[in-house]
């Protein structure tokens, strides 16, 4: 008794914490243009690579932009990009996801064999590909990285519907003639809400990460938006005189994607989804 | 046994049949004409008549159907055509790169199983140790982190600072070290953990407290029993790592300046070289392919149950 309260406290704790810094990092992205002191794209090559001071408190990179300007709005470039790929990824995912697996037959047969090809790649592979195919852009960003993503959730997805479907409530739903649609609406989909939302937590570092990667490789968010990964591939040239350039976004990118990886498995813990 | 792996084999044609169909599909949703592409990286001015000739000479002007048929027959006698930018044959340059990175990918595999196993194990023995607190913190730590960033700072620590190791480069073994460690530092965080929950599952099974009432030592319990079924998803996982390490060298790659094939392969997507960009999804995807059947086998040999499954 004891030792479970010890581990819901603890639990809890760290969800406070994850859940503190994810808090800041959304009032960044909410308010970068009042927390900002300079502007993030104003270019001054007389200031460039300057140490921290009052004005520049982190300093400046070598346009001469401030950096702590680029760190608070690329918060917003970051987040913003990593939540609507994954918003979207997840909604797609579910729609398909759960007609597949209600409906079954010919529509989820097709399904699974897209599956087998897709899920044939390796994902951040493919993802690679597709942009690279397409074009360097955040549009194609965003497109590459749904495309590819949305096979494997989605069959996640339908795998959680199988399961629910074949409960007793669901069949007492069939009998009694509710129509097909208003029983995925109101007893489908709030069984497997809470496991759709863990799967969003888990998994959005993670996005992050490729995002912030491909942006790194010049493929994703372009200059001069700032963005943590190209940020680095700015600083590359700068590594060995001034490591600090590297420093900063490196740090908000493992802090961001660490609040989300606890966030999630705490999340996972709380709600006692199991991972299959 | 036999039968299981020919069942495998069985299944993996209709995968590469589609694996080659997306493949040829993919290309043609790039903006822009390979012909076009083609002249551009030949410095021939790309006139409509220049892109004309090009279009029947790459065989760009017969149905899609017939250019797909014609591609496949010659992938499968390995005739991946040829690059546009070397003009050299494409299977050639993907042999000449591939070696690196397979050497990349074994060592990062090596460092993986050696550095991720005994924490693990030790993990688990001692739960709730220092050790255990401490390696738990260290992998949590590293599955967050920025693969690309974590390159730069092995390089600024080990290379820069210290002056230990060769800074970027394929040569001599210490050439190695930091990019089979960058891409392997993910792996180890994850595989520590998997372990860690695994040997923990095992630990409290009815098994294992037999054994002990059989008087067996701790050490073979835990040897030959307990890690024998705590690796069974380990096994499982490793297949798709060493599949995603293979590819996803790419960004280490660049990191380290190390002439394998995810560098070629970023830099044949810059060029638009068309054949190379086709052959290596195509290579990318088989290789991960055979690497999730040979899990499957692996699989298998480990857990009989798995294999008599299918029989009856």
């Amino acid at each position: 008794m004891f030792r479970t309260l010890m581990v819901r406290l603890v639990q809890k704790k760290a969800l406070l914490f994850s859940g503190a810094i994810i808090l800041i990092m959304s009032i960044l992205v909410l308010l970068a243009p009042v927390l900002a002191p300079h502007d993030p794209n104003i270019i001054d090559i007389e200031h460039k690579l300057q140490a921290p001071s009052w004005d520049f408190p982190l300093g400046t990179d070598h346009l001469g932009r401030c950096i702590l300007s680029r760190l608070i709005f690329g918060t917003r470039v970051s987040l913003g990009t990593a939540f609507l790929v994954m918003g979207v990824t997840m909604i797609i995912s579910i729609f398909i996801g759960t007609y597949a697996g209600y409906r079954g037959g010919r529509i989820d047969y097709l399904f699974m064999r897209i599956c087998d090809v897709l899920l044939a790649f390796p994902s951040l592979f493919l993802a690679l590909a597709l942009i690279g195919i397409l074009g360097p852009g955040p549009l194609n960003l965003f497109l590459a990285m749904v495309l590819v993503q949305w096979v494997f959730y989605a069959r996640i997805i339908r795998g959680m519907v199988l399961s629910v479907k074949e409960q007793n409530y669901i069949l007492a739903a069939k009998v009694s003639g509710t129509p097909g649609p208003m029983i995925v609406i109101r007893h489908i989909f709030p069984v497997i809400l809470s496991q759709v939302a863990v799967l969003f937590f888990m998994d959005i570092g993670g996005i992050i990460l490729t995002i912030s990667g491909l942006s790194f490789l010049g493929l994703g968010i372009q200059p001069p938006t700032a963005e943590w990964g190209a940020m680095i591939n700015d600083s590359k040239q700068f590594f060995r005189s001034h490591p600090s350039l590297m420093m900063y976004p490196g740090l908000m990118i493992l802090t961001i994607v660490m609040a989300f990886n606890l966030f999630g498995d705490t999340l996972r813990d709380a709600l006692d989804v199991r991972q299959d | 046994m036999i039968w299981f792996i020919v069942k495998r084999l069985s299944m993996l044609i209709p995968i590469l049949f589609g694996i080659s169909l997306l493949t040829f599909l993919l290309i043609r949703l790039a903006p822009g004409d390979p012909a076009e592409a083609y002249l551009r990286l030949s410095h021939i001015p790309p006139t409509n008549q220049a892109i004309q000739e090009m279009n029947v000479k790459l065989g760009l002007d017969k149905p899609l159907i017939v250019q797909y048929v014609d591609w496949l027959g010659k992938v499968v006698r390995l005739d991946f055509g040829n690059s546009y930018v070397s003009k050299q044959p494409v299977w050639d340059e993907l042999m000449l790169y591939f070696p690196a990175t397979l050497q990349l990918t074994i060592t990062a595999v090596i460092l993986t199983v050696c550095i991720s196993v005994p924490i693990g194990i030790f993990s688990a023995l001692y739960k709730d140790s220092m050790f255990d607190h401490l390696s738990r913190i260290l992998s949590f730590v590293g599955a967050s982190m920025p693969t690309f960033w974590l390159g730069f700072l092995f390089m600024y620590f080990f290379s820069i600072k210290l002056d230990l190791l060769p800074v970027v480069g394929r040569g001599s073994l210490a050439h190695l070290v930091l990019p089979s460690l960058t891409l392997a530092f993910a792996y180890i965080s994850t595989y520590t953990r998997l372990l860690r929950t695994s040997m923990l599952e095992n630990l409290h099974q009815p098994f294992v407290f037999y054994a002990r009432v059989r008087g067996l030592q701790e050490r073979v319990i835990i040897g030959r029993h307990v890690l024998k079924m705590a690796l069974l998803p380990v096994v499982t996982a490793f297949g798709m790592t060493i599949g995603n390490m293979l590819t996803g060298a790419f960004i280490v790659e660049s990191i380290f300046a190390w002439p394998g094939l995810g560098r070629f392969f970023v830099s044949a997507l810059s060029h638009r070289d068309y054949p190379v960009v086709q052959s290596c999804i195509l290579l990318m995807g088989g290789i991960f392919v055979v690497c999730n059947l040979l899990v499957d086998i692996g699989y298998g040999l480990l857990d009989p149950r798995i294999r008599w499954k299918g029989e009856r």
